[in-house]
């Protein structure tokens, strides 16, 4: 189901077909801010001010989306693939807002406020056939990837924002116990299940023009 | 009609364009000295070309002081940074002159993380007739010197020597926007996006840092610091810009770190014209005192804005740079050119401001009469010596000859860095590699 009003009758037609249309806008204006929030990250290093900007104006459209109401409960089960990656996808702004919880909703999950809102948002109307071509930057991985790894890789990359300074470095180096060896393996490309698995920051990758599925085995899945 | 006459009124002004090409790349700054007599540029190369104005000469009565290039010198190098795995661009951010206090000239020029003290100065002499060396510089041999002379300085051609003083390094973690050298003529500020460090001009081992914006927690971050200034006469006073479109202005008397500002300048939301771009289109992209020290200008995406120091509350002068953007803002949200910075500049009496825009237009603005002028630096459209030509942008509605429509502007084109000679109608107006100097030839006679 998409936002109010699509398929009303004729006589509210007029005013539905304009809050459609609005919401139709803000949900591309979401998708564009999030692949710009990516390819930001993705740089080998982000502006700032750029980053900063971007993450606010996805900030304001969701909340105008949650005060809008627009948002349907959706069932996880229900949800399929492409919700699932959109759910992933608005993680990373999500993400600021749950920091004081400690602990990112896994998705699909549907307890508390947050995660509501979570799966709120993983029930926003599928694309239309447009704009589900930018959700697809987030649809990198097959049904069969790890889905852990990929999310948890993710969550670092806002994060990765300060990670690119050296006023963290021991964040750099906190996600991981052996960074060289990890890279090594990456880089020779033998890398066992156990390894594929552990997620690596994205900062490690950036000079190969960053990976987004750090956790991915480089060899065939 | 009338309007015509108005137009062509403050056209008459500019009567001289001299167009120079600085040979490769992108200019990222231009600034001119304190006496106006030099004018650096600094590109993404890392380079900075000085140019300097010709005395006038009677015998040439049309070349008024015309600039020739001076003096040319790589300034950054890119550097790679092992520890981030990660280029630092030689891209020249700003440069900012100091005082001249001797017979040597010295800039302060910066990139992303590193800035560095600059002397120029000039050789026309040189010594000849030593009595140990030979005119080559190789020893002589002794038993040939029978008698004793005393060297004689000697003219020579002027040869431009530029010599890094001092190199001010890893005093920033984020990407410096701006640097001030401070009234004093001994300390200057640097700051990046989220940090000012205060500098002693003679110290390069240590900074003080004077404002930190850093959040606890990077995830909370919402604001960066965009520009920042000292006040041109009160040693203690500096300004900076955010994103969110606000205006610090901080007292170093009062406490060490400046954290608290002693002002906050900000103008409240219009209502009528939210929207989701509001945020972005209100971030500031430079700030300068006016030379009076009594008013900043201020630029953010739409507008220009003249602040009183006295006033928190609201900007007491707005001016449109490009209002017609306004119904387009997400197609330049989509094109990333709404993040463009674009900086401005006061003329030496604080009556006219001036900022850059698209299609390789730059606009002017009277603050006594209210007039406005766009004009465009481009060679198509300006012959050397010809006067400037305004122009029009029309955005619906009634549309003349020459009037050039919205949708045909060319936003690769953009006037992103201009500069105002300190005293005269001389402004420096850089279109990406090109570098436009306009002059007025009939100073005298302007408002």
């Amino acid at each position: 189901m998409f936002a109010r009003g699509l398929k009303r009758k004729c006589a509210d037609g007029d005013e539905d077909m304009e809050g459609a249309l609005a919401s139709l806008q803000r949900q591309s204006l979401l998708d564009m801010s999030l692949v710009k929030l990516q390819l930001c990250h993705m740089l080998v290093e982000p502006n700032l001010c750029r980053s900063v900007l971007i993450a606010n104006t996805v900030r304001q459209i969701q909340e105008e989306m949650t005060q809008d109401g627009t948002w349907r409960v959706m069932a996880p089960q229900t949800a399929g693939q492409a919700p699932r990656d959109r759910l992933v996808s608005t993680e990373i702004l999500c993400r600021a807002a749950w920091e004081q919880d400690g602990e990112l909703p896994a998705p699909g999950s549907a307890d508390g406020d947050a995660p509501d809102l979570v799966s709120h948002l993983c029930g926003a109307p599928s694309a239309p056939a447009p704009r589900s071509t930018q959700g697809c930057v987030w649809d990198v991985d097959g049904p069969g990837e790890d889905r852990g790894s990929l999310q948890k890789s993710l969550d670092q990359i806002f994060e990765t924002l300060e990670s690119k300074t050296p006023s963290s470095v021991e964040g750099l180096f906190g996600d991981m116990d052996s960074p060289y060896y990890d890279l090594d393996a990456v880089l020779t490309g033998m890398v066992g299940s156990k390894s594929a698995r552990r997620p690596l920051p994205s900062s490690l990758f950036r000079g190969q023009g960053g990976f987004l599925q750090a956790g991915r085995p480089p060899g065939p899945a | 009609m009338g309007e015509d006459t108005d137009t062509r009124k403050i056209n008459h002004s500019f009567l001289r364009d001299h167009s120079y090409v600085t040979e490769a790349d992108i200019i990222s700054t231009v600034e001119f000295n304190h006496t106006g007599e030099l004018l650096a540029t600094g590109d993404k190369g890392g380079r900075v070309v000085i140019f300097q104005r010709e005395p006038e000469s009677k015998n040439t009565p049309h070349s008024q002081g015309e600039y020739d290039v001076y003096s040319t010198f790589q300034s950054h190098e890119p550097e790679f940074d092992y520890l981030k795995s990660l280029e630092i661009e030689e891209k020249i951010n700003k440069i900012k002159w100091l005082p001249q206090q001797n017979a040597a000239h010295s800039l302060l020029s910066t990139n992303d993380k590193t800035i560095k003290l600059w002397k120029i100065t000039e050789r026309d002499k040189r010594p000849e007739g030593y009595n140990l060396k030979d005119e080559e510089g190789k020893l002589k041999d002794l038993s040939t010197v029978t008698s004793l002379q005393v060297p004689v300085l000697k003219p020579m051609d002027l040869m431009v020597e530029v010599s890094p003083r001092r190199v001010f390094a890893n005093g920033h973690t984020y990407h410096i926007n701006s640097i001030s050298v401070n009234s004093d003529c001994e300390t200057y500020m640097s700051a990046d996006d989220l940090r000012i460090n205060l500098w002693h001009l003679a110290i390069t081992d240590r900074s003080f840092n004077i404002v930190d914006i850093k959040p606890a927690n990077m995830e909370d971050l919402t604001e960066v610091i965009t520009a920042s200034e000292f006040h041109p006469h009160h040693c203690n006073l500096f300004v900076y810009s955010s994103s969110k479109g606000s205006l610090r202005l901080c007292d170093m008397r009062a406490a060490a770190l400046c954290d608290k500002h002693s002002k906050l300048f900000e103008e409240p939301e219009d209502p009528s014209n939210r929207s989701f771009f509001s945020e972005i289109i209100s971030s500031v992209s430079d700030v300068k005192f006016s030379h009076s020290g009594r008013y900043m200008l201020t630029r953010d995406y739409l507008t220009v804005k003249v602040w009183d120091l006295n006033m928190e509350a609201r900007p007491i002068e707005t001016y449109q740079v490009h209002d017609y953007l306004r119904s387009k803002l997400c197609s330049l949200y989509e094109n990333d050119c709404i993040f463009d910075k674009f900086e401005c500049a006061w003329n030496g009496s604080d009556s006219v401001i001036m900022t850059g825009a698209y299609n390789n237009f730059f606009r002017m603005f009277d603050r006594n009469t209210k007039r406005d002028v766009t004009l465009e630096a481009s060679r198509e459209s300006s012959k050397p010596r010809a006067v400037l030509k305004p122009r029009r942008v029309c955005a619906g509605g009634k549309r003349r000859r020459d009037d050039i429509s919205v949708d045909s502007l060319d936003f690769t084109k953009k006037i992103l860095h201009t500069a105002w000679h300190p005293a005269e109608n001389i402004i420096a107006i850089a279109a990406t590699n090109n570098l436009y100097i306009f002059q007025d030839k009939v100073s005298s006679e302007m408002h």
